[in-house]
């Protein structure tokens, strides 16, 4: 294990500093086979460390690597943990990063700046892998970091277009603003457990306060917000879309927004600390679900409901970690990473096909002109929306059986997004897919073509895993889940009462009914419409006008404040206060006058001639 | 124990180089080259001083390369020197700025009378980081103005005059408290041990003050160290100053001068008043995180690339300001590592803004667009000292920021907590600015930008180079600092009250 774990990250690291290094004598061609293969092999790499840790009894090692930062009493060190919980985030991670960088060779085919896409990209696997694989929570905030500067790189990717250099900027300040609850949370832990590897501060939460506790969660729950696009840091995540697809696909779906999720279940024996602070936790995400959900309802741009989406499902995520489901948690957002992967893939092999058109209202009947995308995309369609038998339904029924035990009024919010859920994705998939073709004029009259093998292979293999996900995690498969591997690294949580079978049966039939409600009014309503203000109220489509909001209380007040600044505290109170005192000095007397701008520089002059001369002097004859 | 001759030898060196300089400035160009040999040989010289501390750390010796000379007894002159965990790194720091400037300047600040006064200039400085009597670290202090003046008036911009004096004027009337203080402190200890006058570092450190007496030492000291550092509000010399020098010389004044300002108040005001520095922290921590906010605000609306990196400078030293205050060996060991990656990042700055100010004959963040594509290394080259500047973990700032801010959250929390909002704000300005002249299309001249040349590639390689390494391996660099730091910290434990 102490040379199969650092692997996992020294593959990408190298494919990210061999085209760093000889980015301009490697072929495209190369580049993108030498970025695939190395995360591939990542992948390999973290299969042999789960098998290992299959045959390990402790189901936990550490490998220490090298001391980053120690001053007085802290230290920490460069070290991997390596237990279910970052095995199982290490292999979706990379397997679902290999399929979209073998996809994105295709992809992204003839732009300029190719081989700095991948650089990007596999600093971005390195970086994510950092985060879930750190022992400690400084070098999960390394990765932290990390993930959100390739980010930044990446949606600002075509910098020339003004929108996508801002989108950039706003995703990264967004993301700050949760840093600041990240590092806060990290004081609040080494004040009181003088330490900050995760094994550490887990077996000194007797040390934490209720209070100091509570603290601490809210701050981790800020710094999830961020990452995570949870409300009320949730609205950059749309913005975020202007980035290539396959970004939007890997960083802004399936890997980096989870990075909140996973770090509030890697910290869950201090929530367990905290029943106020997971009481929080979970209305965030329950609310976040349904805001991002109503929002969805509402979008143009095929892209921006699958963005809206994501923030939504993260949202269903962080409900089940507020209500202890850590196990439910993970397995949505394993199975969310295959089927929201797909469905950008195969809205970007949809938006390639049209020369590169997002509004869904000139697309339309592209059913028959793309023979693979269209099965593949109606798998992710169907598992997102809650039908059986796909890994969706057994995810989200995970999610919502464990929020009933806990809080009815959350469940019933989760039903209800679960019903938009089924909507908003019907509405998308009758507006692409099915009806009247309205692409002719975008095409130019030419027929849409589906995508090279290259792009297609990764839709049939993340369809496969769509529909084969729910096995990773069957209700009635106790002992061999994904909920009971990971069980030994989550944090105690008063147990929920086990449910009857007959309560859990009625659980699923409210849960497929709220599918089919979804599905109808979407194919009632949108099977022969293209836009409607009645259904699309602009009070969603602006996204509740929360960016409006945040400009009229934060920034222009920020802005005026920095004028104010400028103009009047700068010059006129304290540069006037000082050079009101150098000219009262100045009046006081011609003298002065004389002493302050004519002789400065004979004064000067001599000065510095004879004090050089006088310590050359001195120095020597000391000598 | 090393020998002092190492650190004499730092301070004549540019001494005498400067001599040397002016001697044979006839000869087209071979004053520069002189110039650019000492450059050499002092980092060259540095590196093997702080490579030759290491070996004296474990044994717990706070200072090394240590001697005392009288000069003057009456007078209480003393040539002094000695070296330790605070000094260390600004004696590289010293060298670098050096060696960098001289070769990532302008081609016409190649003139002998620029680089002697460059040279002066680093020979004073040199001497102020390594003095062990407080007054002769006042007299290298002091004159340290007179070389900076010259600069600024001889080679600066179009005001050059108005800030040439402004500068001088603010920090020269500034130091005359710093003075003062001196003195009594130095009368206070003569009074009480008898003997003759001395100012040795050590014995002023024994010297019995009351309380509200060494409370008013140490403002006395803060004001002279604040004008210099800046410490808010005391900096408003440094944007007009920075905007008109030369690039040379704003790298001098940023990088290396303004760390005189917190060196100073770490090491004798910190240093000497520990009492004091009980009663005055939560003012000072205040001003720092006042500092931090508003020179991040006003980063944001600054018109020019250099006074944006005046603002941000004074936001990121607000930062070391706080540290040095914060009491905990943490704090203050993340401050003194700031001091040094701040100034390496300063020289960055200033280094490119220097490029583009070649290319473009302007330095107003409006006159630029688009640069990423038609310069798309020099871009790179920003991109990573903006990301060390904005605290990216794996580059140098991170490891120092966090360092203070977790330091000085163990002791003050609420203050650690509100300048946390200062990792946001650097992120806010910086990607901004960076919007502003690298994103967007490139149209006529800026489309027309060449990239970096391959001197001004290597000029940056040193600055890159050390901001990942300081980042990612920051450990033998901390293992020489912690020491001193814990030493000093440590001191206002066993002391009472007033004694």
């Amino acid at each position: 294990m102490n040379h199969v774990a650092p692997l996992i990250l020294v593959f990408p690291l190298v494919g990210f500093l061999l085209v760093l290094l000889n980015g301009r004598s490697l072929s495209n061609r190369f580049v993108g086979a030498l970025a695939t293969g190395v995360v591939a092999l990542s992948f390999v790499a973290s299969v042999v460390a789960l098998v290992l840790l299959l045959h390990d009894r402790a189901r936990e090692v550490n490998v220490q690597l090298f001391t980053w930062i120690s001053v007085d009493t802290l230290h920490v060190p460069v070290a991997l943990l390596v237990d279910p919980l970052s095995v199982t985030m290490c292999l979706f991670v990379t397997g679902i990063s290999a399929l979209i960088h073998l996809y994105s060779t295709a992809y992204m085919k003839g732009e300029t700046d190719f081989r700095k896409f991948f650089l990007y990209l596999n600093l971005f696997v390195f970086s994510m892998l950092t985060l879930v694989l750190a022992n400690n929570l400084v070098l999960t905030f390394v990765g932290w970091e990390g993930v959100g500067v390739c980010s930044y790189w990446l949606v600002s990717f075509y910098f020339d277009r003004e929108a996508a250099a801002s989108a950039g900027k706003k995703a990264f300040i967004y993301n700050r603003v949760g840093d600041v609850g990240l590092l806060v949370a990290m004081f609040l832990i080494f004040t009181h457990t003088h330490t900050l590897t995760y094994q550490g501060i887990f077996s000194s939460t007797s040390l934490l306060s209720p209070t100091v506790a509570t603290l601490i969660v809210l701050a981790l729950l800020l710094a999830a917000t961020g990452k995570s696009a949870q409300i009320p840091l949730f609205n950059w995540l749309p913005d975020a879309m202007e980035g290539p697809t396959p970004v939007s696909a890997l960083i802004h779906a399936a890997t980096m927004v989870t990075a909140g999720v996973y770090l509030l279940v890697r910290m869950s024996p201090v929530l367990a600390l905290s029943s106020s602070g997971r009481m929080s936790i979970a209305v965030i995400g329950g609310v976040t679900a349904f805001v991002a959900a109503t929002i969805a309802c509402a979008q143009k741009d095929i892209k921006k409901v699958l963005a809206f989406s994501t923030v939504s499902q993260i949202g269903y995520m962080v409900l089940a970690v507020g209500v202890g489901a850590y196990g439910a948690a993970i397995f949505l957002m394993v199975s969310h990473a295959f089927f929201k992967a797909l469905l950008f893939l195969g809205s970007g092999s949809v938006i390639h096909s049209l020369g590169g058109e997002q509004d869904m209202r000139k697309m339309g009947g592209l059913a028959k002109w793309l023979p693979l995308t269209f099965p593949t995309f109606l798998i992710g369609w169907l598992t997102i929306s809650g039908v059986p038998p796909f890994a969706g339904f057994w995810s989200k029924g995970d999610v919502l059986t464990n929020v009933f035990a806990h809080d009815k009024v959350l469940w019933a919010l989760g039903v209800v997004t679960a019903i938009l859920t089924a909507y908003y994705m019907s509405r998308l998939f009758v507006l692409t897919f099915r009806g009247s073709e309205r692409f002719r004029e975008v095409t130019h009259q030419h027929d849409p073509h589906e995508s090279s093998l290259v792009m297609t292979i990764p839709l049939l293999v993340l369809a496969t895993l769509s529909v084969l996900g729910g096995l990773l995690d069957l209700p009635w498969a106790h002992g061999f889940s994904l909920t009971d591997f990971l069980d030994p690294t989550f944090g105690f949580v008063a147990a929920t009462p086990t449910q009857s079978t007959v309560l859990q049966t009625g659980l699923a039939i409210v849960d497929v009914a709220a599918a089919l409600v979804g599905l109808a009014a979407a194919f009632t309503i949108w099977r022969h419409r293209v836009e409607s203000p009645r259904f699309e109220p602009a009070f969603l489509e602006h996204v509740w006008y929360w960016d409006d909001a945040y400009d009229a209380v934060l920034a222009r007040p920020l802005e005026r404040a920095a004028r104010v600044s400028n103009d009047v505290v700068e010059d006129r109170v304290i540069d006037g206060a000082v050079e009101g005192l150098g000219g009262s000095m100045r009046r006081s007397g011609e003298g002065m006058r004389k002493l302050q701008s004519g002789m400065v520089r004979q004064y000067a002059v001599a000065m510095v001639l004879g004090v050089t001369i006088i310590v050359i002097y001195l120095v020597g004859r000391v000598r | 124990m090393h020998s002092s001759l190492w650190l004499s030898a730092l301070i004549m060196l540019p001494l005498l180089g400067a001599l040397v300089a002016m001697l044979v400035r006839r000869r087209e160009g071979a004053s520069y080259a002189v110039a650019v040999v000492v450059g050499v040989i002092e980092v060259a010289l540095s590196l093997a001083v702080a490579t030759m501390y290491s070996s004296h750390v474990a044994s717990a010796q706070s200072f090394d390369f240590y001697s005392r000379h009288v000069i003057s007894a009456p007078l209480g002159l003393a040539y002094d020197v000695a070296l330790d965990g605070l000094s260390l790194l600004m004696v590289v720091l010293t060298a670098l700025v050096l060696l960098l400037s001289l070769l990532g300047g302008r081609d016409q600040r190649r003139e002998p009378a620029f680089v002697s006064w460059l040279l002066i200039l680093t020979g004073l400085t040199m001497g102020s980081f390594v003095a062990h009597d407080v007054l002769e670290f006042f007299v290298f202090f002091e004159l340290t103005l007179v070389p900076c003046y010259f600069i600024i008036s001889g080679w600066g911009g179009a005001e050059r005059a108005r800030a040439a004096l402004k500068f001088f004027l603010y920090t020269f009337t500034a130091s005359a408290f710093l003075l003062v203080g001196i003195l009594y402190m130095g009368f206070a200890y003569q009074h009480q041990h008898g003997g003759a006058l001395t100012f040795a570092y050590g014995a002023l450190a024994t010297t019995t003050l009351s309380h509200s007496t060494a409370v008013w030492l140490f403002v006395a000291f803060a004001i002279a160290f604040g004008a210099k550092a800046p410490i808010w509000p005391l900096h408003t010399w440094s944007p007009l100053t920075y905007a008109e020098a030369p690039t040379a010389g704003s790298i001098e004044l940023s990088a290396l001068l303004a760390k005189l300002g917190s060196y100073g108040l770490l090491r004798f005001a910190v240093g000497l008043l520990p009492l004091a520095q009980v009663s005055v922290r939560p003012y000072m921590l205040t001003l720092a995180v006042v500092g931090i906010l508003y020179g991040s605000i006003l980063a944001c609306v600054a018109k020019d690339l250099k006074r944006f990196v005046a603002y941000s400078s004074l936001a990121q030293m607000s930062f070391i300001t706080l540290g040095v205050m914060s009491g905990s060996t943490i704090g203050v060991t993340g401050a003194v590592l700031l001091m040094f990656n701040h100034g390496v990042i300063t020289i960055g700055f200033f280094l490119i803004i220097g490029f583009l100010e070649r290319r473009r004959s302007s330095i107003a963040i409006t006159d630029f667009r688009g640069l990423q594509r038609p310069a798309p290394v020099l871009a790179a080259l920003f991109t990573v000292t903006m990301l060390a500047s904005i605290g990216l973990p794996g580059l140098s700032g991170f490891v120092s920021e966090y360092l203070i801010l977790i330091g000085t959250f163990t002791t003050h929390a609420w203050w650690a907590a509100v300048a946390s909002l200062g990792v946001l704000a650097s992120a806010v300005y910086l990607l901004w600015a960076y919007q502003r002249v690298f994103h967007g299309r490139a149209e006529g001249a800026n489309a027309d930008v060449p990239d970096a040349s391959t001197a001004e590639r290597w000029v940056l390689v040193p600055v890159v180079v050390l901001i990942v390494v300081l980042g990612v391996f920051p450990k033998p660099v901390l293992d020489r600092i912690t020491p001193s730091v814990h030493t000093l910290v440590t001191q206002v434990a066993p002391v009472g009250a007033t004694k």
